[in-house]
């Protein structure tokens, strides 16, 4: 099972899952972000809490990434692990991506 | 909309599903379940036999034909999931991520035994990996020791087809612009000195795309990365006790599958990331400009002979997955123990359908063929003249754009250099073009007629069919690397436990005076001359050359010419000679430079040897020591030719004339150089009788020659002069 925790700082949400994302809590996460995907939206999804992703969890970044920025807003990644950087930056989906390693760099990204 | 069929039909134990689709063949997700679909002609009934990832006992056993209970009311009745000879059914909520799946098949024709011949070798025991299993499980990391009493050792996994490629699409570069580099994808980054974060995979590869750009390559031609098992057939050596694997790879567990092995996410047992891996290696390659080949072996399978095991193919229809002769044995065109039935009209399919996978899901952009001509033999084994395989490929719209290259040749004594049936698409690994470059550089007599067809892209073979039907090169995986074919006369296969009598024999190489590693530095010099000789002979020949993977920085396997068992450091490319060997690097790097730089070493049609521009030389003319009065004479060893830039590519471009003197003899000669039109004079490009770093100049920055009418060519020399 996958807990999700949403909060707002400095008008950004920060999205923090914890656990590991697979097929089937990839959907869980993604109906969480989705509903906050409007338009000029500043989000950050602190992965710092994701031990594991597999190619499922890859895709729903993928696709929340679409959704946010086809929405002109913007999505950053912080706290990945290196293992899950690694696997990101092999598999092709961290190009995608603007990340951070920690939670205020990203907050000031957005500033 | 929702679709109407999403709903089951059939609930067998708690499992729900409902009649599947026979196409495509494999597992398919769908809407709410997952499609599995399987041929055989002679199974009387399938069983889907479902794992949970790495389980050592199934979670469901499902037949495909038997008594199923309504979903809505509870009621048992008889169902079949069948059409013609195609088992297919739909199975609902099933995570495509954690299983795994395989078959049983069985029908009721008497049990060949093991060792036996046999035509028919159903057996329900062994659960059966699915011949268009997308990703295969059970050796995601390489060397590490299997199970060997898994109950089922390579497993079917699926794979979601998705990749997000962007814009990306195969680079269809001209075939005649390709400079091809033979790599092999664990051999490439392994060694330590490789800096590579994950040495031996996909992954370390793509971290080394700015040296193959440095390196100038635009096609990397992939050693098989179709799943194998690097154990199959391991054994220890007698002597050494060193464990001797399948490096190599020649030898397909699963034709749909990319080795996972070779995946640095391979650990993560994870079918889609794996093939998110190489796809995102392909994506970055063409990003850069580089094509990729895969060497594909479509001659045999990894199930051996009537002693092999029953992997997947021999379970599901031996008689139609392979050839056997009227008693039952296995042909052996391979020389490994089977022969894939080729031309089966149902294999055909198959070969076709994984094919257009790889260029479709893939983005391959081209594919040699392993044992080529086997796939131009009908089924009882014979050669055909006009294979429907071969045919098939070459007018497949899929397929249409992709280089398809054949190794002309079977261990069954076919040899089709020359003569393969091409249908205007195929190229060949040229083997003449090696041997007959090989002895020429060694100072062998008797070939400078031969010599002048194989620069011009051996129009005595391919008349028809232009330069790019040969694929030149002076080596490849097989055989010896360049530097050994330079330091030894005969082959050093001790390593390999079969006492030397395993590779090649004719080598047609020469060690310069001193059989292996030696300090005398003028032997050393006279090698890295030579293997400057052959790099520079290949880059400026008419055709499509191909190195191999370390040529450039002088890889030596001391004298193994047959490298296939070695997972050490005598594969795997010494990245420590970067720095030893930089005058190599350097020539080789600048050599490649040079031909792209230059349209008319990279003609699509043959030269014509006559003006039919107006400029007053032919598109190509040969000298000798006299400038126009080449020696074609049994003693020659010093042939020269030019080529007018006003020719290249048939005329349409304008390039500079270019002049190429190779000089076999172990005596120098000075020669008379050919006029160039007013206002123009020769520049040296290249002289591998000089020391570094005159030996070589970057392209453009050739300097003028001080004496325009004669040049001194050194004993065992190549001098290219560009006309400006």
């Amino acid at each position: 099972m996958i807990e999700i925790i949403v909060e707002t700082i400095q008008q950004v949400i920060v999205v923090k899952p914890a656990g590991e994302i697979d097929a089937s809590s990839a959907a869980v996460v993604q109906q969480k972000v989705l509903p906050l995907s409007v338009p000029g939206c500043k989000i950050i999804l602190d992965m710092s809490g994701v031990a594991y992703m597999s190619s499922a969890g890859l895709r729903m970044l993928l696709s929340v990434y679409r959704q946010i920025s086809g929405n002109k807003g913007r999505i950053v990644l912080v706290g990945l692990s290196e293992e899950l950087k690694d696997t990101m930056s092999m598999t092709g989906f961290l190009d995608f991506f603007t990340v951070h390693d920690l939670l205020e760099a990203g907050l000031q990204s957005f500033s | 909309m929702e679709r109407i069929d999403i709903y089951p039909t059939h609930t067998y134990k708690e499992f729900k599903m409902r009649p599947g689709r026979p196409y495509p063949f494999g597992a398919t997700p769908v809407p709410g379940g997952i499609n599995f679909s399987v041929f055989s002609r002679h199974a009387d009934y399938c069983v889907l036999v479902l794992f949970e990832k790495g389980q050592s006992k199934p979670f469901a056993e499902i037949p495909y034909r038997g008594m199923f209970t309504r979903p809505e009311t509870g009621e048992p009745f008889w169902g079949d999931f069948r059409i013609g000879n195609v088992f297919s059914m739909v199975v609902f909520d099933l995570n495509y991520e954690d299983i795994e799946y395989g078959f049983r098949m069985g029908a009721a024709f008497p049990k060949s035994e093991r060792g036996k011949p046999g035509y028919h070798r159903f057996d329900p025991g062994p659960i059966l990996l699915d011949p268009y299993a997308k990703a295969i499980g059970g050796r995601e990391i390489w060397g590490q020791m299997p199970d060997w009493n898994n109950v089922y050792a390579y497993r079917s996994r699926i794979v979601y087809d998705d990749f997000d490629w962007e814009s990306d699409r195969p680079l269809e570069i001209p075939t005649e612009d390709l400079v091809v580099y033979e790599m092999h994808v664990r051999g490439f980054t392994r060694q330590r000195d490789s800096g590579v974060k994950h040495p031996g995979t996909f992954a370390g590869l793509r971290e080394k795309i700015p040296y193959l750009k440095e390196l100038g390559v635009n096609c990397i031609e992939l050693m098989p990365i179709y799943e194998f098992d690097e154990f199959e057939g391991s054994h220890n050596h007698p002597e050494t006790g060193e464990l001797l694997v399948n490096y190599w790879g020649y030898s397909t567990v699963g034709f749909f599958a990319p080795k996972a092995g070779y995946a640095a996410t391979g650990k993560a047992r994870d079918g889609t990331m794996v093939a998110d891996e190489l796809m995102t290696l392909v994506k970055e390659l063409h990003k850069n400009g580089i094509e990729v080949m895969l060497d594909v072996v479509f001659n045999h399978t990894a199930e051996g002979n009537e002693y092999g095991p029953t992997i997947s193919f021999r379970g599901i229809d031996n008689v139609t997955y392979y050839m056997l002769t009227p008693e039952g044995y296995y042909f052996n065109f391979s020389g490994t123990g089977n022969t894939l039935n080729c031309n089966n009209p149902v294999v055909r399919g198959m070969v076709l359908d994984c094919l257009r996978y790889w260029a479709s899901e893939y983005h391959i952009d081209g594919f040699r063929f392993d044992l080529a001509a086997i796939l131009g033999r009908d089924q009882s084994g014979a050669p055909m003249s006009n294979p429907p395989l071969l045919e098939a490929l070459a007018y497949d719209p899929v397929l249409a754009k992709c280089k398809l290259i054949a190794e002309a040749w079977d261990a069954g004594g076919l040899y089709q250099v020359g003569t393969f049936p091409a249908f205007g698409r195929w190229a060949e690994w040229n083997g003449k073009y090696r041997d007959t470059l090989r002895r020429w550089i060694k100072g062998d007599g008797g070939l400078a007629g031969e010599l002048a067809q194989r620069l011009q892209g051996s129009p005595d073979l391919y008349a028809s069919r232009g330069p790019t039907a040969s694929i030149n090169f002076v080596t490849c995986h097989d055989g010896f690397t360049l530097a050994d074919l330079v330091a030894y006369n005969g082959k050093h296969n001790e390593a390999n436990g079969e006492n030397n009598n395993d590779g090649a024999n004719d080598n047609n190489s020469w060690n310069c005076g001193w059989e292996g590693p030696t300090d005398d530095a003028e032997i050393n010099a006279l090698r890295h001359r030579q293997m400057k000789n052959a790099f520079a002979l290949l880059m400026v020949s008419q055709g499509v050359p191909m190195m191999l993977m370390g040529d450039e920085l002088g890889q030596t396997q001391h004298g193994n010419n047959n490298s296939y068992c070695h997972d050490t450091e005598l594969s795997w490319l010494n990245w420590g000679l970067l720095h030893k060997n930089q005058d190599l690097f350097r020539f080789f790097k600048n050599c490649v430079a040079f031909r792209k730089a230059h349209p008319v070493f990279r003609n699509r049609w043959h030269l014509r040897n006559q003006d039919y521009v107006g400029s007053g030389y032919a598109d190509i003319s040969w000298h000798g020591v006299q400038a126009w009065n080449a020696d074609w004479s049994e003693s020659s060893r010093l042939v020269a030719f030019m080529l007018c830039g006003k020719h290249a590519r048939g005329g349409t471009v304008e390039d500079n004339t270019i002049y190429v003197v190779t000089n076999a003899h172990w005596g120098g000669y000075e020669v008379e150089l050919p006029g160039l039109p007013d206002g123009k004079q020769w520049h040296v490009f290249a002289n591998t009788g000089a020391n570094y770093p005159e030996d070589v100049w970057e392209p453009g920055a050739e300097p003028v020659l001080s004496d325009q009418s004669h040049l001194f060519v050194g004993a065992r020399s190549v001098v290219i002069l560009v006309g400006k």
